[in-house]
């Protein structure tokens, strides 16, 4: 049976790691109130595994998202964190003002879930501009196919 | 001219030794940094943003306006460095040759 990470080190190597990183991302996204971490450190440990598993796997088809799916989702997380700013401006705050967003919460911990919404959103845009980039540049160009190998 | 640079490089350096002394010692609690907004900061950031860390407090909450800016510049970094090698994001067809 071929293993589906081109060899068998890498592939248990691979298997082993990601979900740890993985859930290390998401821990240090949510818990970055607490704790040194936040959006820009999750969002790179999050894009570390892609990543990871693309320099693992040598196939055509990328893990998780493609290169358009990388960009919607830097678009996604910016445009989070741009609609909780504009929805403070609908219920009379000022921009990114969270104490005046309707949650059924008391009044700490509004301004708590509006901040952790922006973290969210920060770490959504690193982890697409980084697996944006890493695409953009590991990528073979169709030009340099048809004209062949330059000696 | 290029002892003429070399004067204003002395004059310039000169001018920094000596605003370099009339700046506060690191860690000097009466320094203007520390008295301005710190206060502030540190007593109410967690009462007022339910943030109990005042890293985060300052981050997302007092200055939200810097993180968005942050990550805008982050976001146009990608954009301009997939625009710049010439991915065609769902276009086929010719990239593009400036």
């Amino acid at each position: 049976m071929r293993p589906l990470f081109g060899s068998v080190v890498l592939d248990v190597a691979c298997r082993l790691l990601v979900p740890f990183i993985l859930l290390f991302a998401i821990y240090v996204i949510v818990h970055g109130h607490d704790s040194p971490g936040g959006g820009f450190q999750g969002g790179t440990i999050l894009a570390a595994t892609f990543i990871l598993i693309r320099m693992i796997r040598q196939d055509d088809q990328p893990w998780g998202l493609d290169r358009t799916g990388a960009l919607v989702l830097a678009c996604c997380g910016l445009l989070l964190y741009s609609g909780i700013g504009l929805l403070s401006f609908l219920f009379a705050g000022n921009y990114l003002d969270y104490g005046v967003l309707p949650l059924p919460l008391e009044a700490g911990k509004v301004r708590f879930m509006g901040s952790f919404g922006i973290e969210v959103g920060v770490g959504m845009g690193v982890t697409g501009v980084l697996i944006l980039i890493f695409d953009v540049l590991t990528e073979e160009s169709p030009q340099d196919d048809q004209s062949g190998e330059p000696t | 001219m290029k002892r003429l640079s070399w004067f204003t490089m002395l004059i310039a350096a000169a001018i920094l030794v000596i605003a370099g002394h009339e700046l506060p010692r690191v860690g000097d609690p009466k320094a203007p940094a520390a008295i301005h907004v710190s206060p502030r900061y540190i007593e109410r950031g967690h009462h007022e943003t339910g943030a109990p860390n005042f890293v985060t407090a300052v981050l997302a909450d007092y200055r939200s306006y810097d993180t968005l800016g942050e990550t805008t510049v982050i976001f146009t970094a990608g954009l301009a460095c997939a625009l710049i090698l010439g991915i065609g994001l769902g276009r086929s067809g010719d990239g593009g040759d400036a």
